[in-house]
């Protein structure tokens, strides 16, 4: 069984980080009952003896040990001490040890190349320590997943100089990023700085990238929802409208199933009268690390490994950015919804409603698409959807028959079955042509350049380097897309003399 | 004489585990009245069966079988299943497993894991060979579309070849189904085909498009899994690798079989063709005889049907009106009551194969009075014929429109694979086509 090791950076990625530890305790407190300490759960958690100081790490062996403590196999990075603080206080302080965090008191003032340049060099050390430290305490490392927004400072910045490092030190191991997009509307004014300077990173550097399109936040932790336009913000809606109850619901823990904290995806969080949805939509995308990795961890008639993924959805290098989607959604799992049909289920993946970025795959070109299908479902009903689907769909000319699929045994928590889609789809070069176009805005006018230009070692190229990363991205998706009604002609097949 | 079964991969180890699981229910399972032998040819039957697949370890059965794949979890699961049939074990020091996959690249499975433990998987299968009395071959299990099973599996039959040049080497490949389980899976049927020509002695093609439509329209069963249709698969199987008698008493050990059904290097490809198959519930209620069942039979051959259901008899064995579907050898496996009796005529016909074969060489017919599996007479099939030339086509098709764009040829090259690699395997296989499509 292999191992993974989640990195979480800004305050962003430390949120979506922590809803991910709480979801994946949880999924495995409910389906170990025996508590012993097996390979499905030292993926992700490491079973240490704390009687010593610095916690002795026990191994997995013959899968019969009991779990005697966890610890997340998780390094936590914040250039302030705000969430890392409130993390290391809240239910989940006993999963973390304190030689993974590295914190710094004055935070990244939304500048990439505070994140990046400076803060990168002073901690590069640290961090790489860190990092092999975890490391080396696992069996087989297959993966990082590295979880960071694109509008901050820190997220950005330090997130794609930490991608740098994995990808220096560890060539070998698949690193996965997950994204936090800014929106169009965004109160953070240099965000499309920041997130064009990241691109480039995550271009260069990473195997696989699921961005998702967030609410945006400053960095004083409010959170504003602005219009109603980003698609987390949506979904959440989409489901309060479907149930008013939910919107009030306080607790109902006297009912055994509705509420219960293993059920629901947010116990341990109170909720307030003005309740945001924030944590609900950081819920979603933990989710979609859990689903993704459930077949590497559980047993299925048909496994699906973190490597099948970038090798099946990959075609071409720079072209790695995978859209998802999630049915049925998890920010509620409440039992008064009933549980849609497994036809149904499909379907909804593919709606442009339950993708994770603004985006509409249905009328974009499909170069590639997974299915990971979790709990009571056979090979016969994915066929029988995938069939049914596949006319509506588009999909490139060499890659007409280009799925994917994975089955688990196991079903999530409080569902008797889920389905994730990871696709590449050339529809997400709208939303970085929206990004480019912003940022092209401001770079025009050189507005606020010289924020960054202070900044020791960052020259004015990078700016044009990364634009023109970019650019050549979106250039790769759209002249895919442009072959969505003629198809290029293909060269005719070896002949025998 | 014994054959030591390789289960490579995901699939293979899934296959094998109901491989194994129908012949010990078919050998150990069946009271002797329903068997339609006297007891001693009973007894004699269960100990070929013994000596075939099976060795004597420790008071209890264990298969002759090494267990290969890069992730523990399906060996786990397979092993586990077989000690709760309780009819026999595999044995759990022939497994070999690693703690990584392929990742659905035949390069990782060839290249990277195939150097790496070759030496390792090739000490299990010595081992496994030295138990046997007398060795007389290796069956592989393995699917085209994955990493391991492909890339793996042709890596270690190369490595069989060669250590024991001797031996018979039949590989059994799952073809994916057409609408994909792997994206690549083109790319990596290719690459493992054109190797296991050089390799291999025959190789036997398993269509799960086909399997599956047999479990749903023969067996009714509605929800299908990949156990149903492995299941079938292992019938299919224990159905012609289950001791047998020629007319003059040779008994069907793999040298002999393999001998006329692939009598030119060129031509390895082998499918299988098994009728009946009905539900339980139905088996109670059909008489079948065994003209009726031969008649099928040529008629599913001729016009390329793998089931009962939906044969089109408008194809015909003439020269002019639909192209009939033509063969290189036959062989027939007749189980059951009355075997004696069987006219085999039809599969003798001389229009069947080509004009440069003797077509009484053309078919060899093997018989047992036991009765297999619950069905009282079932016949089986297994024909060196153009019957994957479509699905062959078809794979190449998509290979080539997709090598054409370089789609995901990076990740291929990551590894070690080179353009060439995919030229050479692309020449080898049109090469088969066409060869087959000239007979």
């Amino acid at each position: 069984m292999t191992q993974s090791i989640v990195v979480q950076v800004g305050q962003c990625g430390n949120q979506i980080g922590f809803r991910f530890w709480d979801l994946a305790l949880r999924e495995h407190s409910s389906l170990n009952k025996t508590g012993l300490y097996d390979d499905a759960v030292s993926s992700f958690f490491r079973n240490v003896d704390t009687r010593y100081s610095d916690p002795a790490d026990i191994p997995v062996g013959h899968g019969l040990g009991k779990i005697k403590d966890l610890k997340a196999r998780a390094v936590l990075i914040d250039m302030e001490e705000g969430v890392v603080n409130e993390i290391m206080k809240g239910p989940l302080r006993g999963v973390f040890d304190y030689k993974q965090l590295i914190t710094d008191v004055s935070g990244a003032g939304n500048n990439w190349a505070i994140g990046h340049k400076m803060y990168g060099a002073k901690y590069k050390e640290e961090i790489s320590e860190t990092i092999r430290r975890a490391a080396e305490l696992c069996d087989c490392l297959q993966c990082f997943f590295v979880i960071h927004s694109m509008g901050g400072g820190t997220g950005s910045g330090l997130g794609s100089f930490v991608l740098n490092l994995l990808h220096e030190e560890y060539p070998d191991i698949y690193r996965f990023v997950m994204a936090v997009y800014p929106s169009h509307e965004d109160d953070v004014i240099t965000s499309p700085y920041n997130s064009v300077l990241a691109m480039r990173q995550l271009t260069d550097n990473a195997d696989c990238v699921l961005p998702v399109e967030n609410q945006c936040e400053n960095i004083h932790g409010k959170t504003q929802i602005f219009g109603e336009m980003q698609a987390l913000v949506d979904i959440v809606n989409k489901i309060n409208q479907a149930n008013p109850k939910l919107a009030e619901r306080k607790s109902s823990r006297g009912h055994v199933k509705a509420g219960s904290a293993i059920s629901t995806g947010d116990g341990g969080i109170v909720k307030g009268k003005d309740e945001k949805p924030f944590d609900s939509m950081n819920n979603i995308a933990a989710n979609v690390l859990l689903n993704m990795t459930s077949s590497a961890r559980f047993e299925g008639s048909l496994n699906v490994d973190l490597n099948e993924i970038t090798m099946n959805l990959v075609p071409f290098p720079k072209m790695h950015y995978l859209v998802t989607s999630q049915t049925p959604l998890y920010s509620v799992s409440d039992v008064h919804i009933p549980p849609r049909r497994l036809d149904q289920m499909f379907s909804d993946a593919f709606s442009k409603d339950h993708q994770l970025i603004k985006a509409d795959p249905k009328h974009s070109l499909y170069l590639a698409c997974a299915l990971m299908v979790r709990g009571k479902v056979e090979v016969s009903d994915i066929r029988r959807n995938i069939e049914r689907l596949q006319s509506s769909l588009k999909f490139i000319h060499w890659n007409r028959d280009g799925w994917k699929t994975g089955l688990c045994n196991v079903a999530p928590v409080g569902q008797p079955y889920s389905l994730l889609t990871i696709a590449n789809n050339t529809c997400v070069h709208h939303t970085f042509s929206g990004l480019r176009d912003r940022f092209v805005k401001l770079y025009k006018r050189k507005a606020h350049i010289h924020h960054y230009t202070h900044v020791d070692n960052m020259e004015i190229e990078d700016f044009s380097e990364s634009l023109e990363s970019l650019t050549s991205v979106i250039k790769e998706y759209e002249t895919l897309e442009k072959q969505i009604n003629n198809p290029a002609p293909s060269l005719p097949r070896l002949q025998v003399i | 004489m014994s054959v030591v079964t390789l289960q490579m991969g995901q699939c293979g180890n899934q296959v094998g585990g109901q491989f194994f699981n129908m012949i010990a229910r078919d050998t150990f399972d069946q009271s002797l009245a329903k068997c339609n032998v006297p007891r001693q040819t009973n007894q004699q039957f269960i100990d070929d069966v013994c000596e075939r697949f099976f060795s004597q370890e420790e008071g209890s059965l264990k298969a002759r079988a090494v267990m290969v794949d890069m992730e523990p979890k399906v060996i786990a699961m397979t092993t586990t299943e077989a000690k709760r049939s309780g009819l026999f074990q595999y044995n759990n020091k022939q497994q070999f497993c690693q703690k990584c996959g392929s990742g659905n690249n035949w390069a990782h499975g060839f290249l990277v894991h195939g150097s790496k433990c070759s030496q390792q998987v090739m000490d299990l299968i010595q081992k496994e060979a030295e138990k046997c009395d007398r060795l007389e071959g290796f069956f592989t299990l393995m699917s085209l579309a994955g990493g391991t099973g492909s890339g793996l599996g042709a890596y270690i039959t190369q490595c069989v070849r060669d250590e024991f040049p001797h031996s018979f080497i039949m590989n059994q490949v799952t073809w994916p189904f057409d609408t994909g389980e792997v994206i690549v899976q083109n790319y990596n049927a290719v690459l493992t085909l054109s190797h296991l020509y050089q390799s291999s002695d025959a190789i036997l093609i398993v269509e799960n498009d086909q399997e599956q439509k047999i479990c749903s329209q023969l067996l009714n069963i509605k929800k299908i899994s990949f156990s149903d249709i492995n299941e079938v698969i292992g019938h299919k199987l224990a159905s012609f690798l289950q001791p047998a008698k020629s007319n003059n008493l040779t008994s069907n050990h793999l040298g002999e079989m393999l001998e006329h059904l692939v009598p030119h290097p060129e031509y390895k490809l082998l499918t299988m063709k098994t009728i009946p198959f009905m539900s339980e519930n139905n088996i109670q209620y059909s008489a079948y005889q065994w003209p009726g069942l031969v008649k099928h039979l040529t008629q599913m051959l001729i016009a390329n049907a793998s089931m009962e259901e939906g044969i089109d008899w408008g194809v015909k064995l003439s020269s002019t009106g639909l192209a009939y579907n033509k063969s290189m050898a036959n062989s027939l496996f007749l189980r059951g009551l009355d075997v004696n009796t069987v006219d085999v005529s039809s599969f003798k016909d001389g229009r069947l194969y080509p004009s440069w074969l003797p077509s009484e060489a053309c078919l060899a017919s093997w018989t047992n009075q036991r009765t297999f599996n619950k069905y009282e007479k079932s016949a089986s099939l297994v024909s060196n014929s153009q019957t994957p030339l479509i699905s062959l086509n078809h794979v190449i098709d998509k290979a080539w429109s997709m090598f054409t764009s370089r789609a995901y040829v990076h990740q291929y090259i990551k590894h070690g694979l080179a353009e060439e690699d995919f030229l050479d395997s692309f020449a080898c296989l049109e090469q088969v086509i066409k060869n087959y499509k000239d007979l």
